[in-house]
C-alpha cells in the first residue's frame, strides 16, 4: 500500500544452504537514512540474510536464494548485477574487526586502489575525511604509515569503519559490529552508528537488546528462519505483537 | 606394572635418542673428514679458487664451480617453479569449485612421489632433444633441461605449502576485501597472497633447500663438468653430483680426493641446515601474526 521508496526491499525471500531451508518467506522494507537492527536466537537466521544483502554468501558451495531483494527497487540477484559493483554501494562492517594487514592508510584507502584511483591528494584526502567520521583521525594521524594490526580493538573496528565509508556506501551492513569489543569500544562504535545514520542506511545485527534499544529505528526479530516481526524499535520494545519475541527481548530464551 | 612402564618410557627415550646420535655422528664424521681435508687444502683456495678439478693431475680444489653449477640449476628449477606453483595455489584457493580441487590437489602430489631418476630420465631423453629442436647449440648435458625438470618437480612442493598458507589466511580478511567490492583477483593478489607470504616464503626456501639437495637428476641430466658459468646451455657439475661420482669412482679410500666429498658434503650440509633454519625461524615469527 506505501507509496513510500524503500532502501532496501526483501520479496518473498527464500534462502537454502544445501538442503536446510535458512530463510522462509522474508518480506521486509527497509526505510533511507535509518537503521535497522536484526535481532533473534543464533542461527535464526539473521546473520544470512544480512549477508544476502550483499551477495557475502555467493561464495558458499551450495548456497542459492529465490525471490527478490531489491536495492533502490534494483534487484541485486539480477543478471545484470555485478557484485563487486553491488559492494561498493553496500559496504559491510564484520563481527571481528579484520585490518588487512597493511598500514593504517593502505586499509582507509583500498577500496579507491581497487578501483584504480591513484592520485594522491584524493587518497589523502579521503582517508582523512573517513578518519575524522569514524573519530579516529586524532588517535591515528601521526601513525598513518605504521600498520593497522598495532591499534586497539576498538579502533581497528573503527578502521574498518572508515575503510568501508571511504568508498562512499549507501547502505552500510553490520554483522555484530561490537561483540568482540569492551564497553567502552562499544559506547565509540554505537555513537558512531548515530552519527553516521544521518547519511547512510544502516542494517546491524546485534545479539545485544539494549544495543538494538539504542541504536536503531526499527528492528526485525527472526526465528527459526522466519521474520517473526518487523517494527520501530520502541513499538517492538515495548508491545511487542508476538509472544515469542516478547520472550525473547525479555531474556526469557535465546 | 610399574616395571613395563619404566621398560615402554625406556625404549620410547632410546628410539628418540639414537635418531640424534644418529644426526650428531653423520656431522661429526662430516666434520672430521673435512678437518683432515682442510690440513692438507687451504680454506681460503676452497672458497676462493675458480677451479675444481681434484681428480686431475693439476689439481685445483675451488668450490665455486660446484656451487655455481648447483646454484644455476636451482635457479632455473625456482623459477620455474614458483610461477607455476603460485598460480596452482591461488587457482586452487580462490577459483577451484571445491570438487575440483579436492581431485586435483592429490593429484598433484603424486608428482611428488615419481622417483627422481625418473625425472632424471625424463630430462634428458625428452625435454633436452625438444629444446634442442629450437635452441641447436644446446649440449646434451645441461643445467637448463635439468632446471627445468627439477622445477616440475617441486611444484607439488610450493603449490601445496603456498596454498596450505593462504587457506590459513583467515576468513574474515577475504571477506573484507570481498565487501569492500574487491573482484577474487584483486583479492588474491593484493590481500591473501600479501597476507600468506610468510608461509609461501618458507614454501620457497623448503623448495630451494630440495633443489640444492637434488642429486640423481642433475647427475643424469647436467652432466659431470664443474664449471664456472651462468651459461644453461652447457654441462655443469653441481655438488651432488661430484659426490655420486667420488662416491661410485675408483678412488682409493682415505685419499686427499677422497676426502673432498666430505668438504662437499659439509658444504651442502652449510647450505641446506641454513635454509631450513631461515624457513624455521620465518615460520616462529610470524606464526601468531593472526590469533
Amino acid at each position: 500500500m506505501s507509496k513510500k521508496n524503500y532502501k532496501l526491499e526483501a520479496k518473498s525471500l527464500n534462502a537454502y544452504y544445501g538442503n536446510f531451508h535458512a530463510l522462509k518467506d522474508i518480506n521486509i522494507a527497509m526505510e533511507e537514512k535509518a537503521v535497522t537492527a536484526f535481532i533473534g536466537p543464533s542461527g535464526c537466521g539473521k546473520s544470512t540474510f544480512l549477508r544476502t544483502l550483499n551477495r557475502m554468501n555467493d561464495y558458499i558451495d551450495g548456497f542459492r536464494v529465490e525471490g527478490e531483494i531489491l536495492l533502490d527497487n534494483r534487484d541485486i540477484y539480477g543478471k545484470d548485477v555485478r557484485v563487486d559493483e553491488l559492494r561498493k554501494e553496500v559496504g559491510m562492517v564484520f563481527q571481528k574487526p579484520n585490518p588487512f594487514p597493511k598500514t593504517i592508510f593502505e586499509n582507509v584507502v583500498y577500496g579507491l586502489r581497487i578501483q584504480g584511483i591513484k592520485d594522491k591528494r584524493v587518497l589523502a584526502e579521503t582517508a582523512e575525511t573517513s578518519l575524522r567520521q569514524t573519530a579516529l583521525w586524532d588517535e591515528v594521524k601521526d601513525k598513518l604509515d605504521k600498520s593497522a594490526l598495532a591499534l586497539s580493538g576498538g579502533q581497528q573496528q573503527r578502521l574498518c569503519i572508515a575503510r568501508a565509508l571511504a568508498i562512499s556506501p549507501s547502505v552500510i551492513l553490520m554483522d555484530e559490529p561490537t561483540s568482540a569489543l569492551d564497553p567502552i569500544s562499544t559506547a565509540k562504535i554505537e555513537e558512531l552508528i548515530y552519527e553516521l545514520k544521518k547519511d547512510y542506511t544502516i542494517v546491524i545485527v546485534t545479539h545485544n537488546m539494549q544495543q538494538a534499544g539504542r541504536v536503531s529505528d526499527q528492528t526485525a526479530f527472526f526465528y527459526m528462519g522466519e521474520l517473526v516481526e518487523f517494527s520501530k524499535t520502541k513499538i517492538m520494545f515495548t508491545s511487542p505483537k508476538h509472544e515469542r519475541t516478547q520472550n525473547y527481548i525479555t531474556g526469557r530464551f535465546g | 606394572m610399574r616395571v613395563q612402564e619404566k621398560i615402554i618410557e625406556g625404549l620410547l627415550w632410546l628410539s628418540a635418542v639414537i635418531t640424534i646420535l644418529v644426526t650428531v655422528g653423520i656431522i661429526w664424521v662430516l666434520l672430521s673428514e673435512s678437518l683432515t681435508f682442510f690440513e692438507e687444502v687451504s680454506i681460503v683456495d676452497f672458497l676462493t679458487d675458480t677451479q675444481w678439478t681434484p681428480l686431475f693431475a693439476d689439481k685445483h680444489f675451488g668450490i665455486l664451480p660446484l656451487v655455481a653449477g648447483t646454484m644455476l640449476t636451482t635457479a632455473i628449477a625456482i623459477a620455474v617453479a614458483l610461477p607455476i606453483g603460485l598460480t596452482i595455489a591461488i587457482y586452487l584457493n580462490t577459483y577451484a569449485p571445491p570438487a575440483f580441487r579436492a581431485t586435483i590437489k592429490p593429484m598433484l602430489e603424486i608428482l611428488a612421489t615419481i622417483p627422481t631418476v625418473v625425472y632424471g630420465f625424463f630430462a634428458l631423453t625428452v625435454v633436452t632433444p625438444f629444446l634442442q629442436s629450437f635452441i641447436p647449440n644446446l649440449a646434451g648435458f645441461n643445467s637448463l633441461s635439468a632446471g627445468m625438470v627439477m622445477g616440475i618437480m617441486i611444484i607439488p612442493m610450493i603449490s601445496s605449502l603456498s596454498e596450505d598458507a593462504i587457506s590459513a589466511v583467515p576468513k574474515s580478511l577475504r571477506e573484507g576485501a570481498y565487501g569492500m567490492g574487491a573482484t577474487k583477483f584483486q583479492t588474491a593478489f593484493g590481500v591473501l597472497v600479501p597476507a600468506a607470504s610468510s608461509g609461501i616464503l618458507v614454501s620457497i626456501i623448503l623448495a630451494i633447500s630440495r633443489a640444492v639437495g637434488e642429486t640423481m637428476l642433475v647427475a643424469i641430466a647436467a652432466g659431470q663438468q664443474p664449471r664456472l658459468t651462468a651459461n644453461p646451455l652447457v654441462p655443469i657439475e653441481t655438488i651432488t653430483t661430484y659426490i655420486v661420482q667420488v662416491s661410485l669412482g675408483d678412488v682409493p679410500h682415505g685419499s686427499l680426493e677422497y676426502r673432498t666429498i666430505f668438504a662437499a658434503g659439509l658444504t651442502l650440509f652449510v647450505f641446506t641446515f641454513t635454509l631450513n633454519n631461515i624457513s624455521f625461524w620465518i615460520r616462529k615469527k610470524y606464526q601468531e601474526k593472526y590469533d
